[in-house]
């Protein structure tokens, strides 16, 4: 009888250990590993679709397309502890707390692991330097110039932003707020926190459109939250009322813009981004460059970065997507 | 949670010790898990280069000790037929104090105070709740799971509290010697006291007769209410003692610290053969239990095994851990 249950629990034990079998080990490769907030979220796939470019450009480059299961700082602290355990090259992070992670990143490059985060930073001892999908300036101005172009008397407008600690989303509304004097006549009425959560977004989205019967539009700077506010649009009958607007995958918004509930949104290209990640990582790693202020690292196709005093860069403009476009780019990511 | 007839029938059919003998031993649940331990560690040796490396076990200890801390509290809880499902919230609450103390100037030994008197202080209020005003743990901590953690948002918003002093950092990433850090000897530490006051002493047996049977324990002269009371108490000193571990090792505070944790404390508790409803468990198993979820998670860690896969397997090992004793009954009866 001991034997019987205890083989159920080895059929568990072995199931992991079967598992574990089916990872090449490639020691001669340069290992990169693209660490992200969390797994299945269609723009890091797409990042990490990018990064595979770039190590098939380079070659003898094996990327690690890794993250926790949700966006926690202690999760993706395990994922980095297991990576140093590895004795990877290079890991290029998108943080899920800016101080939480330094710690274990500090330890990373004292083991001589060449560390940069992208896309969400982590504080500057930390990494090596850090890589932003644009400026922040450029996007904070970028997501309130959507909203206005498209309301040329003024109006209300809302915000529907991620977690109260997501740094990207923070930073943005921070440098929207710095340029409304150039946006006469666009209030922002209130700001609600979606948790990047789909069902919570949808009814943040909902409230901001009862308790603002007014609204015109609503700015939603993450990939979660916009496609769940065009949904509450769509489903209030509000589409030709409320505007949405903000950051969002194509192939999510497709739909949105086909029925007008989003007249444009913008985005930098995930899979450029990934690819940059990878091709400076790599230039690092591989001494080819050297991360201090000032410092030019050339990122194939995307041309060249130039580090900021902070060792900084940003990579290029957003891009913004609207009904002439976005056919050709749903299908991508 | 307080049992029927038939529930505390069910269990005085699984006594705790009284059978104990050599061979009982061997048949226990701490052996079969321990044996399941080793075959994880074994098979990761394989799977791995790396797994077989003393930094690296070391590193990968991190993954459980600070949740293993309080699940040896959480384990004399549950066998005693309650739960705190608001030990993460308090860490959360914990940290957040620890970093007002600081930005009012305390050193080391204030934050530490500070951490460990507002865990006590979190456990107090649960343990007041529910001991004086009779309501369920499980109501009650789920309500201020929502309230310690939603102070902490309120205090901190989408800020931060960090610039510990350099001290601090000891306790979460320091190493008293090689690579024994101060996390696993802390562990160590816990566990041998709580395995003896629950196994060794008179409050120890008032745990296990409590939950076996509250009203029989009441009426052989045990202080129910006091003793589950000490016991959120405990809980909530442990949730300080890893929140402060676990703010010293991130080297800040977030109020989304911890997040989740409540649920990996319950699971390690559980797949440590400690009875969800009561009565029955020991140290060794959670102790154990702490092992195989760290060796697990690490282990597949190194494979870039995505962290849902992870879960699935830790799922899986849990099931299997509530089905045991059903099919062990199961078939003796048949």
């Amino acid at each position: 009888m001991i034997r019987r249950n205890f083989t159920k629990l080895l059929a568990g034990a072995s199931l992991a250990a079967s598992l574990m079998g089916t990872t090449a080990m490639a020691q001669d490769d340069m290992r990169i590993a693209l660490v992200v907030k969390a797994l299945g979220i269609g723009f890091f796939e797409a990042a990490a679709k990018g990064a595979e470019e770039a190590a098939a450009e380079l070659g003898n480059v094996e990327i690690i397309y890794t993250g926790p299961t949700d966006t926690t700082a202690e999760g993706q602290i395990e994922v980095l502890n297991s990576l140093i355990a590895q004795g990877v090259d290079a890991i290029a992070v998108s943080a899920n707390d800016t101080d939480a992670l330094v710690p274990t990143l500090k330890k990373a490059m004292q083991r001589g692991i060449t560390v940069i985060s992208w896309d969400s930073g982590v504080a500057a001892e930390g990494r090596q330097m850090h890589l932003n999908p644009s400026s922040n300036a450029l996007i904070g101005n970028m997501i309130i110039k959507l909203a206005a172009d498209e309301l040329p008397d003024g109006g209300e407008v809302a915000l529907l932003s991620a977690t109260t600690t997501s740094t990207n989303q923070n930073i943005w509304i921070e440098e929207m707020m710095k340029v409304m004097d150039n946006y006469p006549g666009i209030e922002v009425v209130t700001t609600v926190y979606g948790d990047d959560l789909a069902d919570k977004s949808y009814r943040e989205a909902q409230g901001l459109m009862q308790s603002h019967p007014d609204l015109d539009a609503i700015i939603a700077p993450t990939s979660v939250g916009i496609v769940a506010a065009a949904q509450a649009v769509a489903d209030a009958d509000k589409i030709g009322q409320v505007n949405v607007t903000g950051l969002g995958l194509p192939s999510e918004m497709a739909g949105a813009i086909e029925s007008g509930a989003s007249k444009s949104f913008a985005i930098w290209n995930p899979i450029d981004l990934g690819y940059s990640a990878a091709m400076i990582a790599h230039a690092l790693a591989s001494e080819s460059a050297v991360a201090e202020p000032g410092a030019e690292i050339s990122i194939g196709r995307m041309g060249t970065i130039t580090l900021d005093d902070a060792n900084e860069a940003a990579m290029a403009d957003p891009f913004i997507y609207d009904a002439s476009n976005i056919d050709e780019f749903k299908s991508i990511f | 949670m307080s049992p029927t007839d038939q529930t505390s029938d069910a269990r005085s059919a699984i006594p705790d010790r009284l059978q104990s003998q050599l061979e009982q031993r061997l048949k226990s649940w701490e052996s079969l898990l321990l044996l399941v331990a080793i075959a994880i560690f074994v098979a990761n040796s394989f799977a791995s280069p790396y797994f077989l490396n003393a930094w690296n076990l070391s590193d990968a200890t991190f993954n459980f000790t600070e949740k293993a801390m309080i699940a040896f509290a959480m384990a004399l809880l549950i066998i005693s037929g309650e739960i705190d499902l608001s030990v993460a919230a308090i860490i959360a609450l914990a940290s957040t104090a620890m970093g007002a103390a600081l930005q009012l100037g305390a050193g080391t030994p204030v934050l530490i105070l500070v951490g460990l008197g507002t865990g006590l202080l979190c456990g107090a209020f649960n343990g007041f709740l529910v001991t004086r005003m009779g309501l369920p743990s499980i109501v009650v901590t789920i309500g201020t799971m929502s309230l310690f953690r939603g102070i902490s948002y309120i205090v901190l918003g989408d800020k931060s509290f960090q610039g510990y002093p350099s001290d601090f950092a000891f306790f979460g990433q320091g190493y008293v010697f090689w690579v024994i850090s101060f996390e696993i000897v802390l562990f160590t530490i816990l566990a041998v006291i709580y395995g003896i006051v629950l196994h060794k002493t008179n409050f120890g047996r008032a745990v296990y007769a409590i939950g076996n049977n509250p009203t029989g324990a009441l009426f052989s002269g045990i202080r129910v209410a006091r003793v589950k009371f000490i016991l959120f108490l405990l809980t909530g000193l442990m949730a300080g003692v890893a929140a402060i571990c676990l703010t010293s090792r991130l080297g800040s505070t977030r109020p989304s610290i911890a997040f989740g944790w409540e649920l990996e404390v319950v699971t390690m508790v559980v797949l440590g053969g400690v009875n969800i409803l009561g009565g029955s468990g020991t140290i060794p198993g959670v102790v154990i239990a702490a092992f195989v979820m760290g060796l697990v998670t690490f282990g597949l860690g190194l494979l870039n095994v995505p962290g849902i896969v992870m879960s699935i397997v830790i799922g899986s090992l849990l099931i299997g851990v509530i089905a045991l004793p059903r099919l062990w009954t199961m078939w003796r009866q048949r």
